[in-house]
């Protein structure tokens, strides 16, 4: 194995989280920075002919490779899991910018009551109300720590939205139940497309709070405080499942690119396929002394580094660790262990499908622009008469309605899905449809976990990382309360006719529900229930950083993106100001 | 097949028999097929027009040359199962919400299939929908019709949606660069700009997925 001369710092993954790290550390040091992403290069001009649903939304262009690496899946402990053979209920990214370059761009904060989500919630409803098997924990930060953090994520994105809580002050119009907001949005809200207007009249009179969605393909042009200037949103809805041509859609690659590109202290290596993170024996206890990865070329090679950070998504965050063998494998039976631990996704799904009279012109739109409402959020409503904790989000998204994934949507009353009675009614109700999505609160589990499954591998034969997952009653009750919800908004929009979703039961891998996964090598206050400090560095290597959704202890109801942002840029500080004048724990 | 229901696409086989496949205008354009025999062109033709069939309402898949379409994929990366997880072991009998866990690619599960279904291009159309109904609960006849589908309403350099008859049929306008001076007006009314394909748009060379090796 080829040896490469030492850099300062190695970051594994560029996505929206190692190439933040990149930006500061590059911006703000002089440290060598080297990121390894497997992938390969993007850049906003790849995206000029994207526009193609076939390729980039139904066979995924931006997607990983399942045939080189994929995951298996098992509803519970006691089953064989089975690989995932191709991507269905998430997508996974690849390549520079990874997920942030095919994401819609909803850039909602996190209600403050998540942080502390356990001990607010014993404080409230007291321990006999948590699901027996729950697995929930506090953060280790709260959300006035960071406030700040959140605000700047903003700025660098130019976040298109509307205050609803200014310093403690209620705005209408804004969400009025979010946390405060030290400033405005950087840009004003999107244009509101025909079906999310419908939504937001319908929900205002049935006495809900409905708001623009934050959105990250921004209203205006904006020029962030890096000097990045991007263009303002021209509602072609190709945004999810596609990288934006004009680069409107805040993605790593036209909003943190520029700025690293001029730093010659970062390099970033594509098509580095990291295998391990080697660690040592230290003075007090152990160290990374770097990694291993196979090269473009497929040549094995070890980059030592004196600080590393783990930034390459959720899955293989969590892969990697327990490839390397850092920490210790969580074990559901025993509950010992933290590495693996707290697997969650979100309660995502289509509540009702609604069709209407008249047309709704639903191919104009962005990723992000659509109408909100939370007043069922968090624990906005009394739970001690619900059978279920927490909630979430009625959101009536307009972001671009597209043929193939959306032909052949018919009322109930259309009792085939082929032929002529089926083909004049889709052809009738194809712009006469829309979905009220709810995106709603997964609590951690006990028995949803993730470990490295014994008998499938990847294309260079390394363990595949195993998920073990199903809903529990909490999810199915809420989902069945919020469909109910969803139904009467839209008969109140107009609709002739709904389809209500059947009910969670078994979590399907093959419905797209969002690629918002959660845990892993969660952040706590404690070694012996977290992977990480609330710095996001490793408890035992306090030279290894681990970056993204995976430190999050359970999901949070709305789109993880800002919040995973807030804090790389709240590790980032801590780095800077701390570890590197004294490399040592932070906490 | 009677004349009415044919016309237009020509296609030709690998052995270079020339035959027509969709109705379009009197011009004929040749197309070879890269996967597909004759006689399974034409049964994949057939059966793709009873999933979608031409009606009041407009064109269907037979017009729209979703048999092209679906040649060019099963030929394509796609149809090889270039992207899909394919170590053993496999297990023919999943539980549903895993996906599809079987070993055999959409080429393989087409031609088989297929082979079962000869002759049923030359029934009528009652008796072709008789046969589709025994096999609607089959793995062939999901992906038959997902890719009819498909094949109604990708961008026309995939060989479906011969003159963006499928885009028309639903007022979807293609992808148009901007739509900032209409996203928030309309309420209520269709808007239905007129069609155009990727590369009228962008005047750029894009390679469609099906023709990478």
């Amino acid at each position: 194995m080829k040896t490469l001369p030492a850099a300062d710092v190695v970051i594994i993954g560029g996505g929206w989280t190692g190439l933040l790290m990149a930006k500061e550390l590059g911006s703000r040091t002089a440290l060598s920075v080297v990121v390894l992403e497997r992938g390969g290069p993007r850049k906003t001009d790849d995206y000029a002919n994207s526009m193609d649903e076939l390729d980039y939304a139904v066979r995924l262009r931006l997607m990983q490779d399942t045939s080189l690496e994929t995951v298996t899946f098992r509803h519970s402990s006691g089953q064989r899991a089975l690989p995932l053979r191709q991507l269905g209920s998430f997508l996974a990214g690849s390549g520079v910018g990874g997920a942030g370059e095919h994401w819609n761009g909803v850039c909602f904060r996190f209600l403050p009551d998540c942080f502390e989500l356990l001990s607010r919630t014993m404080e409230k409803y007291g321990s006999k109300r948590l699901p027996e098997d729950h697995a929930i924990q506090d953060w280790g930060v709260n959300y006035d720590d960071l406030e700040p953090h959140y605000a700047r994520a903003e700025e660098m994105m130019g976040i298109s939205g509307k205050a609803g809580n200014l310093r403690g002050k209620q705005i209408e119009g804004g969400n009025i139940f979010e946390g405060w907001r030290s400033a405005e949005y950087p840009t004003p809200p999107t244009k509101i497309p025909y079906f999310s207007a419908l939504f937001r009249e319908a929900a205002s009179t049935l006495g809900y709070h409905p708001y623009p969605i934050p959105a990250a393909t921004t209203s205006q042009p904006y020029t962030n405080p890096d000097g990045v200037a991007r263009p303002g949103c021209f509602y072609c809805g190709y945004c999810e499942r596609f990288g934006c041509m004009v680069g409107a859609k805040a993605q790593p690659t036209n909003t943190l690119m520029p700025v690293i590109q001029k730093r010659k202290n970062v390099s970033i290596r594509t098509g580095a396929w990291v295998r391990r993170i080697v660690q040592e024996d230290a003075q007090n206890g152990k160290r990374a002394r770097g990694v291993t990865y196979l090269d473009a070329k497929g040549e094995e090679v070890f980059q030592p580094a004196e600080l590393i950070f783990l930034a390459s998504w959720i899955l293989n965050n969590t892969r990697l660790l327990l490839l390397s063998e850092i920490g210790e494998p969580y074990n559901p039976d025993t509950g010992k262990g933290t590495l693996g631990r707290n697997l969650t996704h979100q309660v995502s799904f289509p509540a009702v499908t609604a069709f209407f009279e008249k047309p709704l012109n639903r191919f104009m739109g962005s990723g992000s622009a659509g109408v909100c409402v939370s007043d069922l959020d968090g624990d906005l409503l009394d739970h001690s008469r619900l059978p279920f904790l927490r909630g979430g989000c009625l959101v009536a998204f307009s972001l671009g309605y597209r043929p193939i994934a959306n032909f052949g949507v018919v009322p109930q009353t259309v009792k085939t899905t082929w032929g002529l009675e089926w083909k004049k009614a889709a052809v009738h109700y194809y712009d006469r449809t829309g979905n009220i999505v709810f995106s709603g609160e997964h609590l951690a589990y006990r028995g949803n976990y993730m470990d490295l499954d014994p008998a499938y591998k990847d294309h260079f034969g390394d363990a595949l990382l195993r998920l073990t997952l199903d809903w529990r009653d909490n999810e199915r009750n809420m989902a069945e309360f919020a469909t109910g919800k969803s139904v009467e908004i839209a008969r109140a929009m107009g609709a002739k006719e709904v389809t209500l979703f059947p009910g969670l039961k078994r979590y399907d891998a093959t419905r797209y529900q969002s690629t918002h996964l959660q845990g892993g090598t969660i952040m706590g206050r404690s070694p012996d229930r977290s992977v990480v400090n609330p710095y996001l560095q490793h408890w035992q290597i306090p030279n290894l950083f681990v970056l993204g959704a995976s430190a999050f202890p359970q999901n949070a109801s709305t789109s993880p993106t800002l919040t995973l942002l807030a804090l790389t840029y709240r590790t980032a500080d801590a780095v800077v100001d701390r570890y590197l004048k004294s490399p040592s724990p932070l906490a | 097949m009677s004349a009415s229901s044919i016309g237009g696409v020509l296609v030709y086989s690998l052995d270079r028999r020339v035959f027509r496949l969709s109705t379009r205008s009197v011009e004929s354009i040749r197309i070879p097929l890269r996967f597909f025999s004759r006689a399974e062109a034409l049964i994949v033709a057939a059966a793709a027009s009873r999933i979608v069939p031409s009606d009041e309402t407009g064109p269907g898949a037979r017009e729209a040359g979703v048999a092209v379409y679906i040649d060019r994929q099963l030929a394509g990366p796609w149809g090889r199962d270039r992207y899909r997880y394919s170590q053993e072991p496999f297990e023919e009998h999943a539980p549903p919400e895993l996906g599809y866990q079987g070993k055999a690619t959409p080429q393989q599960i087409y031609r088989q299939a297929l082979k079962d279904l000869t002759g049923f291009d030359l029934l009528d159309t009652a008796a072709q929908d008789e046969k589709l109904k025994e096999i609607e609960g089959t793995l062939f006849f999901s992906l038959l019709r997902r890719n009819t589908i498909e094949g109604m309403f990708c961008d026309p350099m995939h060989g479906g949606n011969i003159d963006m008859l499928g885009w028309q049929l639903i007022g979807f306008p293609g992808p148009r660069m901007s739509n900032y001076d209409d996203v928030d007006k309309h309420f209520g009314e269709a808007f239905r700009p007129k069609p155009a394909s990727l590369s009228q748009v962008t005047r750029g060379n894009v390679r469609p997925s099906e023709d990478e090796v």
